[in-house]
């Protein structure tokens, strides 16, 4: 099982570096062909390389990061090549409509009255296939949409979710049989489980734990599955989605609507007028407390984002320092490089961690607010 | 940007998360904690029985020694009241023994007794016949001389001797 454990790892690890590398060559490429391109024809050079290089031929490792960390319509794979993604977009007057991010030109042309605007859905009166640069934005319109397509960190998501469903109904199956031993997945999920019920639930929680064991265990693996797909840069996998604040901003209001739901009355006693404290005192420490109900799941969605992201940003920013190198000199961006993917493999097994470490986080402080909540009040 | 509230994600995250909750919490996690609550219930309850079976045992054992205890006090006192029964016996049958054989010694001693009496008797008689028969050869052959009357005497009483033997 260790060894298992540690081939993982390095195979993780390998992976991602290698495929790093073989994503930012694929960057460096397109950038030197732009820069050649560029003293050719600017004009022509403009429309066909990807916006993120326009104007200026030099590597900008701000843009490269964000495009990496943030959300996007169209799943950048190789070079120049993406998987374009549906937009769906309902805008009050105009109605819903649906169709291929393909029709964007990576955010260079106008489609259906929509544009992109640094990687925004706006509005836009131009009529198809206006270049984006020259199209003005419709304000008002823009307000009035709802963007609901399925972008990079959507798609991502859905991933996510089938992958669980996959794993821990097979893994339910193996239970079918009978007892015995666990097989297959579930001698994976069995310990991870069990630690959930006993040391997260049961310590926080205590008798009623059962209830939200379902909640629990399903948030500690969402995280879990998608801090570690994060890790792995191959599509389908690589989008920020557990660092995505709109995410765990999600995950945390679950969280705090259930203390809402489940908070009992010696729970909101204990926030509202906390016994044994003189009135005068109450002034102040009501206030607390009622803000401390809004800040608590506020860390959960900041933590979590803050840690993912964190993570992805440093093992980017090792990469970029390779092409701001080879910028300078081939070789001593070729020289970087080795130091780069050394911290990058360190990176990776931090990341590793952190990913097991942010999806307990989160569930045991869950569970310790549920169990706040949800306590029975003491007989001094 | 990096920190932006995106609709259409928070949208997509709460269908497919509420979704995920929804058919893990009913077809993956109920039937794992459920297999693995029962679990680790046959297990206790396995553990409990066993317990109890050793007490039962043990009890069994104190129970065992406590029904040797008795069996061998028993066989002692069966043991010891043969003994008791066979020296009964033995001696029993030696007084009888001993009393018969005294009875028979008396008969054989009365007996004897009587056998001399009778014999006494019987050689009162001889010895009376005898000394008639003597009597009556020496006053028949007259005493001629005294060496033949000493000689007839001598012979006479030889012959009494001899049959006396």
């Amino acid at each position: 099982m260790k060894a298992l454990i540690r081939a993982s790892f390095l195979a993780l690890s390998t992976l991602f570096a290698g495929a790093v590398v073989a994503q930012h060559e694929g960057h460096a490429a397109a950038d030197t062909a732009h820069a050649t391109a560029d003293t050719a024809h600017a004009a022509a050079a403009h429309t066909e390389v990807g916006h993120e290089a326009h104007g200026t031929a030099k590597f900008n490792p701000g843009e490269m990061i964000m495009g990496h960390v943030t959300d996007e319509h169209g799943w950048h794979l190789w070079g120049h090549t993406s998987l374009p993604l549906p937009i769906i977009a309902h805008t009050s007057g105009r109605g819903l409509s649906v169709f291929s991010s393909a029709h964007f030109d990576h955010g260079h042309k106008t489609y259906g009255g929509y544009m992109l605007l640094e990687g925004k859905l706006v509005a836009t009166d131009a009529p198809d296939g206006t270049d984006a640069h020259h199209a003005t934005v419709n304000e008002a319109l823009t307000k009035a949409t709802f963007d609901l397509s399925i972008t990079k960190n959507v798609l991502a998501l859905l991933v996510s979710v089938a992958l669980m469903l996959i794993l821990f109904l097979s893994a339910a199956k193996s239970y079918q049989r009978g007892m015995g031993a666990p097989t297959g997945i579930a001698r994976f999920v069995e310990p991870i489980v069990l630690f959930v019920r006993d040391d997260v639930a049961k310590a926080n929680i205590g008798a009623h734990y059962a209830r939200f064991m379902p909640f629990l265990l399903t948030v500690f693996f969402f995280i879990l599955i998608n801090n570690l797909m994060g890790l792995i840069p191959i599509f389908p996998f690589g989008a920020n989605v557990s660092g995505s604040i709109s995410v765990t901003f999600t995950l945390a209001a679950i969280t705090f609507i259930l203390t809402l739901i489940h908070g009992n009355r010696h729970y909101w006693g204990h926030i509202l007028a906390m016994p044994g404290v003189p009135k005068p005192v109450l002034l102040i420490l009501t206030p607390v407390e009622i803000l401390g109900v809004f800040l608590r799941p506020a860390i959960l969605m900041i933590r979590l984002f803050a840690n993912i992201t964190a993570g992805h940003i440093i093992v980017l920013s090792f990469f970029a320092l390779i092409f701001i190198f080879g910028e300078i000199n081939a070789g001593l961006g070729w020289g970087v490089s080795i130091f780069s993917l050394l911290f990058t493999v360190f990176m990776s097994m931090l990341e590793l961690l952190v990913a097991f470490i942010q999806a307990f986080v989160f569930t045991f402080l869950s569970a310790m607010y549920l169990g706040a909540a949800t306590e029975e009040p003491h007989h001094h | 940007m990096l920190i932006e509230f995106s609709y259409g994600l928070i949208f997509w995250m709460t269908v497919s998360f509420l979704t995920v909750l929804f058919i893990l919490g009913k077809f993956a996690w109920k039937p794992i904690l459920g297999a693995l609550s029962e679990r680790e219930r046959t297990i206790e309850d396995a553990l409990s029985e066993a317990k109890k079976a050793r007490a039962e045992i043990a009890s069994m054992k104190a129970s065992n020694e406590e029904l040797m205890r008795a069996a061998r006090e028993e066989r002692e006192t069966l043991l010891k009241e043969a003994r008791d029964v066979r020296d009964r016996e033995i001696a029993d049958a030696k007084n009888k023994a001993k009393a018969e054989a005294d009875a028979l010694l008396a008969r054989a001693r009365a007996d004897i007794q009587n056998e001399k009496k009778a014999a006494m008797a019987e050689i009162k008689i001889l010895v009376g016949d005898l000394s008639v028969q003597i009597a009556e050869q020496v006053l028949r052959e007259k005493l001629g001389n005294d060496a033949a009357q000493r000689a007839l005497v001598d012979r006479l009483l030889k012959d009494a001797e001899a049959r006396m033997q």
